[in-house]
């Protein structure tokens, strides 16, 4: 059974179709991409997993259970974390109370017992604490956990974005766009890094990616939309051969 | 740092703020007594105001309907029978209200937990709202409360309002209020729940996908912030000894606004040093209002001319120094230690950031 599918998703925004009867089928710890033109609507595919929208027509399955329309913590509460193209950091916060709001899951604090420190709240704090700072050493961002959050570099922004997902402890994790902006060498560097996060925390992974070399260096299977249409979707190899998608890319580009 | 050292550190402080509050009530006549009392006041309301605005990112602009109700409550909850024969002589008191008579303190709870029932009822629909629509909902809501308890004759005695209020809101019950008040908000704000109040403030939509209950979060710093309002109306009403619904007008809501921006929205440090301050300006300008003698000439009295100086510092906050006093930052002891000796090695361990609380 697939950890996470579609069933004939469709999202519409006025006159606008901005997915058109989606089927995805993820298999447990698989790394698929998600690729295709800006406006494709990719984002908007993540963005109705999620909970942040809710799909006009259609069904989105996560492990066997049926996850449309739910509300966006409802979802996260089931295991599915995300990033976001346009970075969503918490911008007043520092880095290490970024990830510790990912950790809010697994506190589940209520007012009194937070507030008042009871000794079961302090024990689940120091045990969140302890695990935020292992993943920012994880990814070498622990010297800059006091820092502001947004008064990081670029590339260490998007970083602390997966990190602050994986401190949810999901099982799958949806990337949007993790290599924009990053030189070569960078994106290079992240294709290995969400190898290392997939194996180390048992992740399945669906990543919105424009860099070919990560996305066909790092996935076992590619979807491509185009206005919403699913044009191709197989292994890389495959991908790459579709003279569908190279018209898109190429008409696109 | 070193947490053992620095609770020392701020058990003193409190109890030399005790003990010159002792001294204070001792010494201070009626006038200066009732200001002090008044900053205590303002620190509640501030606080609570800030836990909505600053710390949770909520336009809210129904604070005084929350005090009213407060005020309101107390009052009627602690006058006597024959205070209340008094009062309601164009239409008698509503019979189930007549005979009750408790302690101050349990009806200052009391009207915290009516005040914080309406803000719950409230937030359900409002809170739906985002920004500017909230700020106009809460707004409205407010309006509504006071049109009703001016219209409720037999429970509010209406427009003629309450006189003659048991004045419990001494020096200790004030400032024990804003105490408590500052040590909750403390202690909130550096737990997990106030983080997720901070992350629903900084960004919603990333709130959720970690897993927050937005909604529900706005709702319980909503229905709490009513909570404080409620304290802080009623004490109000038990130091001035008088209410009535004029009082909780829209201008109430404005003064706390103002005096929360000025300090610094989510900063606690900010909204005591401003409570502190805007009280203590606000009493020291009273001439404005009165007839002015400048010398040359002389000026007629102009009542609200205070209110002008403030809504300048306000704007003048606005354009130059939008983050206010503090920002979102806070006092603590390795903040003085740091500013004293700078030429101390190791240099500061952290950022000024809102991480650090009033230690
Ligand atoms: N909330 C929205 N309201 C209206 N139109 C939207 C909304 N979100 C996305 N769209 C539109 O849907 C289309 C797909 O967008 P998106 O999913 O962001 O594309 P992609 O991520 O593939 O670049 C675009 O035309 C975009 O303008
Ligand atoms: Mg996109």
């Amino acid at each position: 059974m697939a950890l996470l599918s579609t069933e004939r998703v469709t999202m519409r925004f006025g006159g606008l179709t901005a997915v058109s009867r989606l089927d995805v089928r993820i298999e447990k710890d698989e790394i698929v991409g998600l690729i295709g033109p800006n406006g494709a609507g990719k984002t908007t595919a993540f963005n109705v997993i999620t909970g942040m929208n809710t799909p006009t027509e259609g069904r989105v399955l996560f492990a066997g259970e049926d996850i449309t329309g739910m509300a966006r913590h409802q979802i996260a509460r089931r295991g599915i974390a995300r990033t976001f193209q346009n970075i969503r950091l918490f911008k007043e916060m520092s880095v290490l109370e970024n990830v510790l709001v990912g950790c809010h899951l697994r506190l589940h604090p209520n007012l009194f017992e937070a507030t008042l420190h009871l000794p079961g709240y302090r024990r689940r704090d120091a045990e969140a604490r302890a695990f935020a700072m292992d993943l920012l050493r994880e990814v070498g961002l622990e010297s800059n956990a006091d820092e502001l959050a947004t008064s990081l570099p670029y590339g260490k922004q998007r970083r602390l974005e997966i990190v602050r997902a994986l401190a949810t402890r999901p099982s799958m994790l949806l990337l949007d766009e993790p290599a924009a902006g990053m030189n070569p060498h960078e994106s290079l560097e992240l294709m290995h890094f969400i190898r290392r996060i997939r194996d180390q925390f048992g992740l399945t992974i669906l990543l919105i990616e424009h860099h070919m070399q990560v996305v066909m260096g790092v996935c076992h299977r590619i979807y491509v939309l185009e206005y919403g249409q699913t044009i191709a979707q197989g292994d890389p190899a495959a991908i790459q051969n579709d003279p569908k998608v190279i018209e898109a890319y190429l008409g696109a580009q | 740092m070193k947490p053992k050292r620095t609770h020392l550190y701020s058990l003193a402080a409190a109890v030399a703020f005790a003990v010159l509050l002792g001294v204070a009530d001792a010494t201070l006549d009626a006038f200066s007594l009732r200001v002090l009392d008044l900053c205590a006041i303002y620190i509640v309301l501030a606080l609570s105001l800030n836990l909505v605005n600053g710390f949770t990112g909520l336009f809210s602009l129904g604070h005084a309907g929350f005090m009213a109700v407060g005020a309101y409550t107390c009052a009627l909850l602690t006058m006597t029978p024959e205070q209340k024969e008094m009062n309601f002589f164009l239409e008698p008191i509503a019979p189930w209200l007549a005979h009750v008579t408790i302690p101050f303190i349990p009806a200052l709870v009391v009207a915290g937990l009516v005040a914080a029932a309406l803000g719950f009822v409230i937030a359900a629909p409002a809170l739906r709202l985002r920004d500017d629509y909230l700020a106009i909902a809460t707004l409205g809501f407010a309006e509504i409360i006071r049109v009703v308890l001016t219209n409720a004759q037999s429970i509010t005695n209406g427009a003629l309002g309450l006189k003659g209020l048991p004045k419990f809101a001494g020096t200790w019950e004030v400032w024990g209020c804003a105490a408590l008040s500052v040590a909750f908000m403390v202690l909130l704000t550096r737990s997990a729940y106030g983080r997720a109040l901070k992350a629903v403030r900084d960004d919603e939509i990333a709130a959720g996908a970690m897993g927050v209950n937005v909604f529900r979060t706005k709702v319980v710093s909503f229905t709490v912030s009513s909570f404080m309002a409620g304290v802080g109306g009623a004490l109000l009403g038990h130091l001035l000894t008088t209410i009535d619904p004029k009082m909780f007008t829209f201008m109430l809501t404005f003064n706390i606004l103002l005096v929360v921006v000025l300090g610094g929205m989510a900063s606690i440090t900010g909204s005591v040093i401003a409570s502190i301050g805007v009280t203590i300006l606000m009493e020291a300008l009273r001439f404005l209002d009165g007839p002015l003698d400048l010398g040359v000439f002389q000026l007629e009295a102009r009542p609200g001319l205070r209110m002008v100086v403030f809504s300048a510092l306000l704007m003048a906050v606005v354009l130059f120094r939008q983050r206010g006093l503090m920002g979102s930052r806070e006092f603590s002891w390795e903040m003085l230690s740091r500013a004293r000796l700078p030429w101390r090695k190791g240099g500061p361990a952290g950022t000024d950031g809102g991480t650090h609380g009033v230690a």
